[in-house]
Formats: structure tokens, C-alpha cells, sequence
């Protein structure tokens, strides 16, 4: 018994000495990068640390009897079997751990469906076996919309007669051909729905997914507090294509953000957005078609926010 | 006279095959059980592997999607209906009787036909793998409208799940008449052995859920088959409507599978920690709380469909509730052992691991009670950790340490104790290796039930796919354990172990073919 535990530290220290190859590993949840996502992220780790803190009660327990219960070192079992206080005790702490719980979960969840005063709404439609975005007006008509499915380096890859390496396509799985573009610093509310069977919109660096249903219309708001890339999956089983539909989302300055649109509004893009011009867009560098808007294309940009 | 009456009203077991066919005892029954619940084990784990394989890597290597998802569908449905729940009635079948007393179940012939009702139905659903078009792929979850993509198999699979579902209601009908009406004089209920209570009260989740799941299916097949559209939003009905129906079911369904299992380890501990179980009544009330709790929390599995934030909060407080019962039934098993005089044999071992396990799931489980929270977990490979950690960790552990704790009751024989403690140890540690890294998967964002994943997932996935191989291939030790053990090993005696209380080890070893044809009398 105790030769085998003595394996145990021997196989932690060649775990954690090794730091290099764990270092592109996630384990945790992203914190995230909209006020929501950083309140989720919060009380996630919130209740992580309370769960260690009763792991260590439980099996702390569990392994002092282990080790200093066994017969080795008592030969006479104690016959108690029952006491009503200790029940009492274990009924109501673990019930006051739930409370202290519960009060951060209500309050962020109230605040996850605070969907007034928003700037941008973008309607976001699920498909088998991709989506499709389009940007509402103070009416919520469609003002502009496009279609973003799994990219074309990920598709020549997801093949099983013959087999493909997908480790030529860096972004394997995670890239589309038309991003959907977001400003940051505004609040966005994504209306999310279905045209055929239930989809579910996900990217965890927004706090959270929420599942697109035919028939009905499901709200997720967010805030993007910076520039950047941002990656999401669909996360309902949808049929065969259900692992190729990913999500990305591209967040832009508020400036390339609504130039973007009404040039492209007014027809003046050479159609949806590339990944390349999302990025580019990203950075602030706003292509000169998409300069020099006329009068009418600022009225048209400034109609889309509500 | 008599004791040529006695042959030939068969008063021992039918010669040949059509003993096992025509069998009403409940031995020979729950072995039937135990056997195909122990077949499906090693059916239902090859398609684990083909899952893992294809997981090992990301890109396609060995399955198509749609193959993928129809192995992902089975492999629940198998495990679910095929392993646990089969497994569980079968102990059921050989211990309540035993335990409480009685000579055979109450309903011996509805017994017999139960089981055959099971193997039916799952010989069907399997076939639906055979038939044009494959078996579904929606998982077992069946959400409308996926499910209603589903090629015609689909008639099938639901026939089936309904042939099971009358197996279980049987099933647990019998359960229920049996401690209600057979047990011994001075067996009262609040002496029966918490086995017996475990199932006693899984029997009426059972009766109570089984008949929903059936009309949620078949309303699910006269929309696929006869224009109905109870759940096509363009015909006037709500996908979201199905998932209400199949939760109610659902939930308590998740109970059915643990609460038998908690009975098991509520056997075990006491034994081998040489101490009578600590606070029985708590324990009792824990089960029945469980229970009725179970049915006001279904709603958590669909925290992300956009309900009314009102009922969002009152399924995170109701599901966050059903913490404190569970806790009570840890707690009360380490104040068992506390201050015990403890041995590991293999059976202790499992139930030791059992609770080592189970608790991480339950620690998860409050977790995913957090509404917020889960709008990060829902349907991520947290929760596909998070279920097997109570089902392979908890369930699965317990059926473990049960057959080891009573196949000398039932066999006569020893099982090799060697081999019992190295199949303990490459099962716990590979659960672990296997399911430990999905919780890291899926709070990075891995979604559940897809073929392929992006590139940052693939070390995790690796170790989980070796953790799975070896957690497989261990089962193999297992198998042969108790393989031999059937048929040959040290004889055991009449109490099998030192620490071990209950009718069921007063009788011989192996147990004979009728026991308690005179009610014992219970102190
Ligand atoms: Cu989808």
C-alpha cells in the first residue's frame, strides 16, 4: 500500500515539471470581454472556490477515516449510528453555502436579461448548417444581412475518404468566410432564432450561449470592451454539419464599424465581409471605398442605431 | 406422493435453455438481467470507442458524422436502458426478496415478462442500426424538430422505447407489491435494509415519469408520420414543448439511475467499516426527499432556451436544493466509517471510490444549478464530465462494488481478490484520466456531440481518449473475474463477510434455488 502511494508524488512532480508543454493550455472559462461575461466568469469562480472549500471538508474527512479508521489501527469498531445535532449541523451549513450562492446567481442573472437601451441590434438566424446575421433598424426591418458559413481551408480538410490533416489550416474549424462585425463600446442585443431545427449561438468570450429555436426569438446583449477576434460554435446537436458551423465575430472600432456598414448598405463592398477586411477593420484601417460617405449613407448608418 | 408432486410441479429450475426462458423465480431472473445489462455493458462501451477513437484526434479519421452521431445516440440509450437500469432491477430482483424476506417477487410471471419485453425492445432499437438510412442521430435527448429529420428507423426506435418503458413500469410495479405485501413479520418499513428503500422509492419515479417519456415519443412520432405538429413551430406547436415533456421524464430518470446505487453503497459501507450505517432515518428521508424534489427541477436542463427569468430562478433554487439531501447521504456514509474499524476489500474499495467520484459530479452539478453560470456550461463538454462522473463515476462504480459484494452470496464462491483490487485501480484512475480534462474542455468552449474539434483542443482530448482505452480494456479483468468466478473459486462461506447484516447472508452460499419458503422471523 503505502510502495503505491509513493508513486503518486513521483507522477505529480513529472507533471508539473514539464510547465513548457502546459503552457498553451486553457483549463479554465475565458474571462471574457463583455461586462456580462466578466460577471459570469466571476461567479463561476466563485462557486469553483466554495466547491474546493467543501471538497476539502468532505474529503478531508474521507481520508482521515481511510487512513486512521482501518483495522490496523482499531481493532474494535465504535458503535454509534446515530445524532440528531450532527444531522442539523450537516443540513443547514450546506444550506447556507446555497444561499451564499444563490444571491450573486439571481443578481447576475437579472442583469444577463437586461435587454433595454440597446445601440445595434443584430438579428442572428441558425441553419443547418451555418448563419446568417442581419442588422436591424429602429423598426427592426433588416438593413443589411449576409450568410457566414464554415471557411473554405476548413472544408477542404473535414474529409474522411481519404483522410486530411487539419493541422495545415491553423484556424481549423474555428474561421468562416464572412464574420459577423460588431462595433465595441456599444451595447449590441443579438436576437437569435432558427430557420429549421434548434441551434444554439455560443461564444464564451461573450458570457454564454443561447440556444436559436424556431418559432421563437431569444435575446443575449453584450458590450465588446475591446478590439478583437472572437470565436463561438454552435452548441445544439443539429444533424451531420452540427461541428461545422462555427461562429466568429469580428469587433471594430465604432468609426470602421459604421462606415463599414453604410458603405456596404449603399453597395459599395465587393459584397459580405472577408476575414481579411474584418481584420483590417479591426485594426482601424478603413479601406478608402468605405470613405467618404455621402449625406444619405450617415443617415442610412445612423438609423441602425435604435 | 409428495415428493413426486413436488417434481413435478418443478419445485427446482426447468432443464436446459428453457429454464431461463420460462423462468419465474427471481434469481434466475435477476441473473437474466444482470447478464444482459453486463452484454450491453461491453456493447454499449464498443461504441464509446469508436467515439473515443474518432475524438482522439481532430480532423476525420475513422467515422462520418452521421455514423458518429448515430454511435453517440446508442451509446446513451444503451448505457441508460441497456446497462444501468437493467443492471440496477436485476439486483433488485435477487436482493429485495431476499432481503425483506419473502419467497419469491410478488409477481413472478409479470417478472418473467418484463425482462423479456427488455430484451425486445432492445434488440430493436439496435436493429434500427441495420435499416435503410441508419439509427437516429439527435442524441437520446430526441429534441424536436432534429428528431424529426430522423429516416424512418425512427418508427422503431420509439416502438422500443416504449416496449422498455412497459418493462420498467412492470417492473416496478412488482418491486412495490412485493415490499408492500411480502415482507416478513417484524419487518417493518423502517427496518428494511436502505437497498430496499432505495428501490422502493425509485419504483414510484419510475411509475410516475415512464408513462410521460411514452406520450412525449409518441407525440414526437404522429408528427413525423400523421401531419400532427405538436412541436413544428410553423404549424402552430413549440420545439420547446418537447423538451419540457422529455425533462419531466429526464430528470428523475437521472435519479432512478443513482438512488438504487446510493443503496448499494449504504450496503457495502456498514460491512466493511464493521459499524451499523449512521442516521438510517435521515437516510430514508434524504431518498424520499430526493425524489419528490426531482420533480420540480426539469427545467434546468433548458436554462439556455430563453425562459421567463421567474422561472429561470425558481428551477436554479429548486435544482440548487436537491444539494442538501445529497450532501446529508456523503456525509452520513464517512460518519459510518468514522471511528470504524475499516478493511479494503474490493467491494469497500468501489464504494470508497464511489464517493470520491460521485462528489465531484454533485460539486458540478451545484455548479450547473447557477443559472449564469450555466449559459457557459450548457451543452459543453463540462457537462458531458459532469454526467459521467455521477453515472460511470457513481452508478456504474456502485453496480462494481454490489457484484463484488454479493457474487459469493450468489455463486458460492470467491472471486479472485488480486484481480478485483487491480481492476478497482485502472477503473478509478483511468475514469479520471478519461473524465477529468473534459471539464477543462468544455469551460475552453468544446461543445458536446460533435465529430470534430478545433485544433486547441486536441491534447485534452488525447489523454481522454487513452483514459478511455484503458478504462475499457480494464473491464476485460472484470469480466473474466466474474466469468470464473461463476464457475469456480474458494468456497464461500454462509456470511461471506465478518461485517455483513441482512437476511441475505443467513442463508447458504450459493443461495439455494428457494429461500425463505417460511418467513424468517425478524427481531
Ligand atoms: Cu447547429
Amino acid at each position: 500500500m503505502t510502495r503505491k502511494l509513493a508513486v503518486l508524488p513521483i507522477l505529480c512532480a513529472a507533471l508539473f515539471a514539464a510547465p513548457a508543454a502546459w503552457a498553451d493550455l486553457q483549463f479554465n472559462m475565458p474571462r471574457g470581454v463583455t461586462p456580462i461575461s466578466h460577471q459570469i466568469y466571476d461567479l463561476h469562480m466563485f462557486a469553483f472556490w466554495m466547491m474546493v472549500g467543501l471538497g476539502v471538508v468532505v474529503y478531508g474527512g474521507l481520508m482521515w477515516t481511510v487512513i486512521f479508521h482501518r483495522r490496523s489501527r482499531r481493532k474494535k469498531a465504535s458503535q454509534f449510528h446515530e445524532n440528531a445535532k450532527v444531522e442539523i449541523v450537516w443540513t443547514t451549513l450546506p444550506f447556507l453555502i446555497l444561499v451564499a450562492l444563490a444571491i450573486p446567481a439571481s443578481i447576475v442573472l437579472v442583469n444577463t436579461q437586461n435587454f433595454h437601451n440597446s445601440d445595434l441590434k443584430v438579428q442572428v438566424t441558425g441553419y443547418q448548417w451555418l448563419w446568417q446575421y442581419e442588422y436591424l433598424d429602429k423598426k427592426a426591418e433588416p438593413v443589411y444581412g449576409f450568410y457566414s458559413r464554415l471557411s473554405l481551408a476548413s472544408l477542404k480538410r473535414m474529409s474522411i475518404d481519404p483522410p486530411k490533416s487539419p493541422w495545415t489550416d491553423p484556424h481549423y474549424l474555428w474561421d468562416v468566410n464572412h464574420p459577423m462585425i460588431v462595433p465595441v463600446h456599444k451595447k449590441v442585443l443579438l436576437l437569435i432564432t432558427s430557420g429549421d431545427v434548434i441551434h444554439s449561438f455560443w461564444v464564451t468570450e461573450f458570457g454564454g450561449q443561447v440556444d436559436a429555436i424556431p418559432g421563437r426569438i431569444t435575446q443575449w446583449w453584450i458590450n465588446v470592451q475591446k478590439p478583437g477576434i472572437y470565436r463561438g460554435v454552435c452548441n445544439q446537436i443539429c444533424g451531420g454539419g452540427h461541428a461545422y458551423m462555427p461562429v466568429v465575430v469580428v469587433a471594430v472600432p465604432q468609426d470602421a464599424f459604421y462606415r463599414w456598414l453604410a458603405a456596404s448598405r449603399a453597395g459599395r463592398t465587393s459584397g459580405p465581409p472577408t476575414m481579411a477586411q474584418a481584420k483590417a477593420l479591426m485594426h482601424g484601417n478603413v479601406p478608402l471605398a468605405l470613405n467618404g460617405a455621402s449625406s444619405s449613407e450617415k443617415r442610412l448608418a445612423s438609423e441602425v442605431k435604435s | 406422493m409428495s415428493t413426486e408432486a413436488t417434481t413435478v410441479h418443478g419445485h427446482g429450475p426447468a432443464p436446459g435453455i428453457m429454464r431461463w426462458i420460462t423462468t419465474t423465480n427471481h434469481k434466475d431472473i435477476g441473473t437474466l438481467y444482470l447478464t444482459f445489462s453486463f452484454i450491453m455493458l461491453f456493447v454499449g462501451g464498443a461504441m464509446a470507442m469508436v467515439i473515443r477513437s474518432e475524438l482522439a484526434q481532430p480532423g476525420l479519421q475513422i467515422v462520418n458524422p452521421d455514423f458518429f452521431n448515430q454511435m453517440m445516440t446508442l451509446h446513451g440509450l444503451v448505457m441508460i436502458f441497456g446497462v444501468l437500469m437493467p443492471a440496477l432491477v436485476g439486483f433488485a430482483n435477487w436482493l429485495v426478496p431476499m432481503q425483506v424476506g419473502a419467497p419469491d417477487m410478488a409477481l413472478p410471471r409479470l417478472n418473467n415478462w418484463s425482462f423479456w419485453l427488455l430484451v425486445a425492445g432492445m434488440s430493436m432499437l439496435l436493429s434500427t442500426l441495420l435499416m435503410p438510412g441508419g439509427a437516429m442521430e439527435m442524441g437520446w435527448t430526441m429534441y424536436a424538430p432534429q428528431s424529426l429529420q430522423t429516416p424512418f428507423s425512427f418508427a422503431f426506435s420509439i416502438f422500443s422505447i416504449h416496449l422498455m418503458g412497459i418493462s420498467s413500469i412492470l417492473g416496478s410495479i412488482n418491486i412495490i407489491a412485493t415490499i408492500l405485501n411480502l415482507r416478513a413479520p417484524g419487518m417493518k418499513l423502517l427496518k428494511m435494509p436502505l437497498f430496499c428503500w432505495s428501490w422502493f422509492v425509485t419504483a414510484f419515479l419510475l411509475i410516475v415519469i415512464m408513462p410521460v417519456l411514452a406520450g412525449g415519443v409518441t407525440m414526437l412520432l404522429f408528427d413525423r408520420f400523421f401531419g400532427t405538429s405538436f412541436f413544428d413551430a410553423a404549424g402552430g406547436g413549440s420545439p420547446v414543448l418537447f423538451q419540457h415533456v422529455f425533462w419531466f421524464f429526464g430528470h428523475p430518470e437521472v435519479y432512478v439511475m443513482i438512488l438504487p446505487a446510493f443503496g448499494i453503497i449504504s450496503e457495502i459501507i456498514p460491512t466493511f467499516s464493521r459499524k451499523p450505517i449512521f442516521g438510517y432515518t435521515a437516510m430514508v428521508y434524504a431518498l424520499a426527499c430526493i425524489s419528490f424534489i426531482s420533480f420540480a427541477v426539469w427545467a434546468h436542463h433548458m436554462f439556455t432556451s430563453g425562459m421567463p427569468t421567474a422561472a429561470n430562478l425558481f428551477f436554479m433554487y429548486a435544482s440548487m436544493l436537491i444539494a442538501v439531501p445529497t450532501g446529508i447521504k456523503i456525509f452520513n456514509w464517512i460518519a459510518t466509517m468514522w471511528r470504524g474499524s475499516l478493511t479494503f476489500e474490493t467491494p469497500m474499495l468501489f464504494a470508497t471510490g464511489f464517493i470520491v467520484t460521485f462528489t465531484i459530479g454533485g460539486f458540478t452539478g451545484v455548479m450547473m444549478a447557477l443559472v449564469p453560470a450555466d449559459f457557459q456550461y450548457h451543452n459543453s463538454y463540462f457537462i458531458v464530465a459532469h454526467f459521467h462522473y455521477v453515472l460511470a463515476g457513481g452508478t456504474l462504480m456502485a453496480l462494481f462494488g454490489g457484484i463484488y459484494y454479493w457474487l459469493p452470496k450468489w455463486t458460492g464462491h470467491m472471486y479472485l481478490e488480486r484481480l478485483g483490487k487491480t481492476h478497482f485501480w485502472l477503473t478509478i484512475i483511468s475514469l479520471n484520466v478519461l473524465f477529468f480534462p473534459q471539464h477543462f474542455l468544455g469551460l475552453a468552449g468544446m461543445p458536446r456531440r460533435v465529430p470534430d474539434y478545433a485544433l486547441q483542443f486536441t491534447d485534452f482530448n488525447l489523454i481522454s481518449s487513452i483514459g478511455a482505452f484503458v478504462f475499457g480494456a480494464s473491464q476485460l479483468l472484470f469480466l473474466y473475474n466474474v466469468v470464473r468466478t461463476v464457475h469456480r473459486g474458494k468456497q464461500a462461506t454462509d456470511r461471506v463477510w465478518e461485517g455483513a447484516h441482512g437476511l441475505e447472508w443467513t442463508v447458504p452460499s450459493p443461495a439455494p434455488y428457494h429461500t425463505f419458503q417460511e418467513a424468517p422471523d425478524v427481531k
